[in-house]
């Protein structure tokens, strides 16, 4: 028995740690990208909870003399420290309690878009024929309709609030997730294991959510961190037009669109909050791939082994 | 047999090793090997997966990829001159044009974008050949390689083609520029016994009309005694003997060879038949299946003993495989009838379907697919729990898992270790525990060991054979390979065309087959003794006169 052992050696078992959480960390730790980029997004996200707990008077408050205050004067007390935007508010103080609902809009359309396509997207390719065209022709209506008339027609007839909001770009961005889905499904239900699982009896669930789900997951959760950032544009987009978010509430994307007329005087007024749209979304592309590497079995040890050069 | 003249000598390696860096340390695929290749010789390189005998032919072609791999030491002489040496542009003057390779699966070695044409013709233009010509010669080259219709067949795209007219096809592209060398790696592994003697046969007569050196790298010693003259028998990287063909078989010196040649199936004890009065634990009656216009399976009737193995052997597309998803309801017959204890699995509704699964499991061909990559080997194993919850405790599956992967000869401390982790003999091993977990009485074995090395297949089949007299289990062994058949089962079906051209005791199939079907596959598979080859040969050669 010992020397089909031999033929390949076990090298593959990275550092034996009991603990899984222990173990996801020190991956994290080696992959110093994604560490930074997770500690990023722990920031951010630690600004959307509590930012506007504290920070949502002065963040309000208006200060005509500081109208347009220019960013990296440190005599002024530490929220001018960005600069000041056009009614003299606090850029910094204004980017932390905007992150909240910037990250609930792009998270929350992300998440319900995910959910809702990848579910749909593998019952489509997975079970019968007819479900599956009833699917598909489902997304194409989505997909045919311009998804800003789309968002508008809605946002007209209900209350442009934040959560209509989320609704109207879960539902824009659904078929990317029910494509992608139904076509890796396609191709993962004809390999061998699902065939095993078959044979073994497992019911249509199990396949579908222990057998094909993982293999289908990395691809899926890609195009989320790629999705985060289209959201969050479109968010703005919509917030330009005047139907999406109503000041005085306020995101990124449309910190962005109030400095539009200012850009020339003023560039700060929207070149911080559009930093902030870019090293979020950069962390969150990082993340992802960290990811990829991390859930595969077979590409897990990329992380394990770090420090003995490759080449 | 080294006092050929030295002007002969198409190629020479020398003291050849080759490194691979990886992450965890350097891997020496290669150590100072050395061997030659004489116009008009063929060369075999023998070995079994991971012994590196494919490195030195990529290093020839330069194939490895640097970095990772570096060659270290050693030359490689191609009529006197180094070709590590060489500039890139010389170096890929050389290839294609002096020496052509050939790959093992000739499907995914043809774009399926482009018309086989197109293709041999782009070897010619890419070494500069008139356009114009280059149309005629590739219809007088398919016609050399015995495609019919080559008119026709050259605006073909390669899916239209069977497997062993695809590897045709790259033989006639290798051989577009008339090479001194041809580097055939494992050419026929991925066909059919009768159409791998053809393949053999093909490249014997070109080698003969050509005058070319034919390096042939295998793991099959049939394939060596069929043509090779000399061989070299490799081990981790070394060789550890070389020779001619008969001299290596029957006096080998290295305990390797040795165990390598007493691995070889097809040699020992058949099997007695069982006693046939038995009720048969599965009866198949008249089983049929179309797909459109095609019959995949016509009529079928067998039957399974408990505690008996049966063959089921056949050409690719003879059905064999269809019968087996048919059986498991992984297709829908199209009529017929599998009694299975008396249950007709058929017609069954899905409710006692889930009761049968327990009792008929599969073994896949290739264990590296039919393990999902994302789940742990405890995982893997203890689903047949989660999904048949009556069969154990929860707290008694780790246990189980245990037990399990040592009944296979494995360790207990690999479950928590992913399907990557193994070598494909182990990976066959813990898909035997899968489905031995479910506790079953009848185990389908659909080519089951045909991915595996020949060493190895025999540890798969002999654990296999110990489980049947452990837990009287039968099988339906579903493969291609006869010597293997011989040695395993003890009654053999032989399927072609989705009909059941014959059926006995193995006794019966082997020493006197009755069809000239069964023959002819009898007489196609490959004997590793070069003697006894030679033989065949001229047996099939009658055969051939006598059909056509």
């Amino acid at each position: 028995m010992e020397n089909t052992q031999n033929g390949q050696p076990s090298v593959h078992d990275g550092p034996e740690t009991h603990n899984p959480y222990m173990q996801t960390l020190r991956m994290l730790w080696n992959d110093k990208w994604a560490f930074i980029s997770v500690t990023f997004l722990l920031i951010v996200l630690a600004c959307a909870v509590i930012g506007p707990f504290f920070l949502d008077d002065l963040a309000t408050k208006q200060n005509l003399r500081g109208r347009n205050a220019p960013p990296f004067d440190f005599s002024t007390s530490w929220s001018f420290w960005l600069g000041g935007d056009a009614l003299g508010r606090p850029l910094l103080a204004r980017i932390i309690v905007a992150a909240q609902n910037t990250i609930f809009v792009a998270a929350g359309a992300v998440f319900f878009s995910m959910i809702i396509g990848t579910s749909l997207g593998l019952i489509a390719g997975y079970t019968s024929k007819t479900l599956s065209q009833v699917i598909m022709r489902l997304a194409d209506v989505i997909m045919a309709f311009p998804s800003l008339l789309l968002a508008v027609i809605v946002l007209f007839m209900l209350d442009s609030s934040v959560f209509n909001l989320v609704i109207v770009l879960a539902i824009t961005r659904i078929p990317v997730y029910l494509r992608t889905a139904r076509a890796e499904t396609l191709e993962v239900r004809e390999r061998m294991f699902v065939q095993a699982a078959k044979v073994m009896g497992a019911s249509t669930p199990r396949i579908i959510f222990r057998h094909i789900l993982p293999v289908v997951f990395p691809t899926l959760i890609t195009i989320a961190t790629l999705d985060f950032a289209f959201v969050m544009l479109a968010e703005s987009a919509l917030s330009f037009l005047g139907i999406g978010i109503q000041p005085p509430e306020i995101t990124w994307g449309l910190m962005v669109a109030q400095g539009r007329p200012y850009l020339t005087t003023a560039w700060w007024l929207s070149f911080w909050p559009g930093l902030a749209i870019i090293l979020t979304t950069m962390s969150l592309n990082l993340v992802s791939n960290w990811m990829r590497s991390a859930l595969d079995p077979a590409q897990r040890w990329r992380l394990e082994n770090v420090g003995k050069k490759s080449g | 047999m080294w006092g050929r003249k030295v002007d002969n000598r198409l190629l020479e390696v020398k003291n050849l090793s080759v490194d691979f860096h990886t992450s965890y340390g350097t891997v020496h695929a290669v150590r100072d090997v050395s061997w030659h290749l004489d116009r008009g010789e063929t060369l075999a390189i023998l070995g079994e997966s991971g012994s590196g005998k494919s490195v030195s032919a990529s290093a020839i072609l330069n194939l490895i990829d640097m970095p990772p791999g570096e060659i270290t030491s050693g030359e490689i002489l191609f009529e006197g001159r180094d070709v590590l040496k060489m500039f890139p542009e010389e170096r890929r003057q050389l290839n294609g044009c002096r020496i052509a390779m050939i790959f093992q699966d000739p499907l995914s070695h043809l774009n399926p974008v482009y018309s086989i044409g197109f293709q041999i013709a782009e070897t010619m233009t890419a070494h500069g050949r008139n356009k114009g010509e280059t149309r005629a010669k590739t219809i007088e080259l398919l016609k050399r390689v015995g495609l019919p219709d080559a008119e026709t067949k050259i605006d073909a795209y390669p899916h239209q083609f069977s497997g062993g007219q695809r590897q045709r096809i790259m033989i006639a592209m290798a051989l577009a520029l008339k090479p001194d060398i041809l580097i055939a790696d494992e050419p026929t592994t991925a066909l059919d016994v009768t159409v791998q003697a053809q393949i053999l046969a093909l490249l014997e007569e070109l080698q003969q009309e050509t005058g070319m050196g034919l390096l042939l790298i295998t793991h099959d010693l049939g394939v060596v005694a069929e043509v090779a003259d000399r061989v070299v028998v490799m081990k981790s990287g070394e060789i550890v003997e070389t020779g001619t063909a008969s001299e290596v078989y029957h006096n080998p010196h290295h305990p390797y060879t040795k165990k390598l040649i007493a691995a070889i199936p097809g040699e020992g004890e058949m099997a007695e038949p069982l006693n046939i009065e038995t009720k048969p634990v599965l009866e198949i009656s008249k089983l049929t299946k179309h797909y459109g216009a095609l019959v995949a399976l016509d009529n079928v009737s067998l039957k399974v003993l408990p505690g008996e193995s049966v063959a089921i052997v056949g050409e690719s597309g003879s059905g064999k495989s269809t019968l087996a998803k048919t059986i498991l309801r992984l297709e829908e017959a199209t009529s017929g009838t599998a009694l299975f204890n008396g249950q007709d699995l058929i017609s069954m509704d899905a409710k006692d379907l889930f009761k049968v699964r327990r009792d008929i499991q599969m073994v896949f061909q290739d264990p590296t697919q039919s393990l999902n990559p994302r789940m742990s080997i405890y995982d893997v194993i203890s689903e047949a729990f989660v999904i048949h919850p009556d069969i154990l405790d929860r707290q008694h599956w780790k246990a189980r898992v245990c037990e399990l992967l040592e009944q296979v000869g494995l360790k207990s401390e690999h479950m928590n270790r992913h399907p990557h982790q193994f070598s494909g003999g182990q990976r066959q091993r813990i898909a035997i525990a899968r489905a031995l977990a479910l506790e079953p009485k009848l185990i389908v074995c659909d080519e089951a060991v045909s991915a595996l090395d020949v060493s190895i297949q025999a540890q798969v089949l002999a654990l296999l054979t110990k489980l049947q007299s452990d837990l009287g289990l039968s099988y339906l062994f579903i493969a291609h390979d006869l010597p293997l058949v011989r040695d395993f089962a003890h009654r053999v079906i032989v399927m072609q065309g989705g009909k059941i051209v014959e059926q006995g005791p193995v006794g019966q199939i082997f020493d006197a087959p009755r069809e000239d079907y069964t023959r002819n596959l009898i007489a196609a598979s490959l004997s590793p003794d070069p003697v006894i080859q030679a033989q065949r040969r001229a047996t099939r050669k009658e055969l051939q006169g006598a059909t056509s």
